[in-house]
């Protein structure tokens, strides 16, 4: 038995159903993301952890105790809200006190917790100051320090960085890693941002229209996407246009004149099929070299790499061609795509 | 440079046409009235003769030495306060209870609120003479269970309460309006940290409604220090109120300068006890929530 479950939890308002069927099994000590777009019913499902939303359906057990239907205070979850919530007419300190004077902890104690606490998140110096009088990274650290202070089971962030510019959200990313695995806490992170999600979670949960669609390590997700929405979701990724043959050892995928045989066990009825590969396992030939010839239709620098959109018979083909030294070709030019293709996915229906 | 500086004078020239109107207007309506009211404090009045355009200080010694007036000072300044206290006590949670109220009630219960303000204060009194009076509602219902009846009508009671029930709207109005502004979030951050709903209104909720609380109490102090149908109605011929008493002396006395000091120290009076107030809590308020 995992530490938190989540058993067919479903949340419906009316007829509409925010969240059905949820299911997931959180180890102590995990990283969980739960990914997806706005509406997607990732923030109830957080939520309903909180207690602040009741589930219509299901079961949520923590440590192996029922806590379905115990009111917010009960759980002694550590939460961090996207605004983050803090008491504006209490200094930093006066904040994160507050949860520990609701358990009645003694005085020096909670001087003790909160100077501990406090340094944790760098914010020694600025124990006295009000949330106004500090930057919106400064505010995060709080709202953190207040949810942890009280050592709670599970911390749980709802879109803790949307709120920050893109800088300081990069940094703030590492430094919640940082952070969790200090403290070693069980934390359930609520974002829609896919790098976030990415870059410091053990497991990510992608949500579609209030289901799970996969549930898997970052890096699986991002090489193994299930479906298509996924693909285009976490990461950026190019759909070509392929038929597909099939007969008993696979499927011969043909785009526009190339082959590529597949081991897969797909079989589509009209044939038509979407081939899927990152950007970043493209490469640009000479035009007679590559599988197929595209022309150079956009070139974006990005700083690190380049972003070159080719326009092929399969369709428009975006690549990223590390920045090494030498200029990508101009616009219009012919250029040649190669790619390998245990690199490409293949997915059922014509691509968009 | 020449053509800069002839731009300038209808530039200069707006803002005065602008707030013209409305200075000429204040000046007419409140300064000049305020002015003669203050000069007619200075002048005395004799039985015969009537007022006499001379300066004496002789008026303002007179109130300030007759435990009659000093009395109803008094019972002004407690009744006033008595009555922003329990306003902040009731108002604060009805704002509370509104704000928290879903789409189509929220406005219901908004009217039902300020309903009261469009009934005249004079009609609205004499229901509470009806419903407080010696055969009123309140004693027959007293009598129906088997009490003494009780004499409400004509006591700081019925002023207290009469001064409550006109004041509520003053209180609620701008409570709501700050508590529409806060985040939701806030609250439901305290309840996971451990707060019950109480202690999380207690001592979240209301502490950042507090300039809310302020302007409330404010107005609510102001008109019920100055109030006159309710404790001309409710506190009879014998409680007076500062408002009544200077109606006495106009109307009944008809020795205006001894009114026109009432009126002048009852003024200095809410002016020095707002202004000391409002310092006290916004700088506090100010500190915390910028």
């Amino acid at each position: 038995m995992s530490f938190l479950n989540l058993d067919k939890v479903s949340k419906f308002y009316g007829p509409v159903a925010a969240v059905h069927d949820f299911g997931l099994a959180v180890e102590k000590g995990e990283f969980i993301s739960l990914l997806g777009p706005s509406g997607c019913g990732k923030t109830t499902t957080l939520q309903m952890i909180t207690g602040l939303v009741r589930p219509s359906a299901g079961t949520i057990t923590m440590g192996g105790r029922d806590i379905t239907h115990l009111p917010p205070p009960k759980r002694e979850l550590g939460v961090v809200f996207q605004s983050y919530a803090l008491f504006p007419h209490m200094t930093v300190a006066q904040n994160v006190s507050f949860g520990l004077e609701m358990r009645k902890v003694a005085k020096a104690e909670r001087d003790r917790r909160i100077k501990e606490i406090l340094a944790l998140v760098h914010l020694s110096a600025l124990a006295d100051r009000y949330p106004r009088e500090m930057s919106g990274g400064q505010r995060q650290r709080v709202a953190i320090a207040r949810a942890l202070v009280i050592n709670p089971p599970v911390l749980l962030l709802d879109e803790p960085l949307s709120n920050l510019d893109a800088q300081l959200r990069e940094e703030m990313q590492f430094e919640l890693r940082r952070i969790q695995q200090t403290v070693g806490i069980t934390t359930i992170m609520v974002t829609h941002d896919q790098a976030e999600a990415l870059s410091i979670s053990d497991r990510v949960v992608v949500m579609e229209k209030g289901r799970i669609t996969q549930v898997d390590t970052p890096y699986e997700l991002y090489e193994h996407p299930r479906n298509d929405f996924i693909s285009s979701f976490v990461g950026k990724s190019n759909f070509l246009r392929a038929t597909s043959a099939f007969n008993g050892k696979g499927a011969a995928i043909s785009i526009d004149n190339t082959q590529i045989r597949f081991n897969t066990d797909r079989r589509e009825p009209d044939g038509k099929v979407s081939v899927f590969i990152r950007p970043e396992k493209l490469r640009l030939t000479a035009p007679a070299e590559g599988q197929i010839q595209g022309k150079v239709t956009t070139r974006y620098f990005m700083g690190s790499q380049w972003l070159v959109s080719a326009e092929t018979p399969a369709g428009v083909l975006a690549v990223a061609v590390p920045n090494l030294g030498a200029p990508p070709p101009v616009e219009g030019e012919t250029v040649g795509l190669a790619w390998q293709s245990a690199d490409c996915r293949v997915l059922a229906g014509a691509a968009k | 440079m020449s053509a800069a500086t002839s731009a300038i004078k209808p530039r200069l020239l707006a803002p005065l046409a602008l707030s013209g109107p409305t200075t000429l207007f204040f000046i007419g309506l409140v300064l000049l009235p305020l002015l003669l009211t203050v000069i007619l404090s200075f002048n005395s009045y004799d039985y015969t003769a009537g007022i006499q355009s001379d300066f004496t200080f002789a008026n303002y010694l007179t109130v300030l030495q007759d435990e009659y007036y000093l009395s109803t000072f008094w019972r002004t300044l407690r009744l006033a306060l008595l009555t922003t206290v329990i306003t902040v006590l009731i108002g604060v949670p009805e704002a509370y209870i509104l704000s928290n109220m879903r789409k189509p009630w929220r406005s219901i219960f908004l009217l039902v609120i300020i309903g009261p303000l469009l009934v005249s204060v004079v009609v609205r009194t004499f229901g509470w003479s009806m419903l407080l009076g010696k055969n009123g509602f309140v004693n027959s219902a007293l009598a129906l269970v088997g009490l003494e009846p009780v004499q409400l009508l004509y006591t700081e009671t019925a002023i207290v309460i009469g001064l409550v029930h006109i004041m509520l709207p003053f209180m609620v109005i701008p409570v709501w309006t700050v508590l529409q502004k806060l985040d939701p979030t806030v609250e439901a951050a305290a309840l996971t940290l451990g707060a019950s709903r109480f202690t999380a209104l207690r001592r979240i909720v209301f502490p950042q409604a507090s300039l809310g609380i302020l302007s409330g109490s404010l107005i609510v102090f102001a008109l019920s220090a100055s109030s006159f149908a309710i404790p001309g109605l409710l506190g009879g011929r014998r409680l007076k109120m500062a408002a009544t008493l200077v109606y006495d002396e106009f109307l009944i006395e008809l020795n205006w300068p001894l009114g026109a000091t009432i009126a002048i120290i009852v003024l200095v009076a809410n002016l020095v006890i707002m202004l000391a107030y409002n310092r006290l809590i916004e700088r506090q308020a100010k500190r915390k929530l910028g």
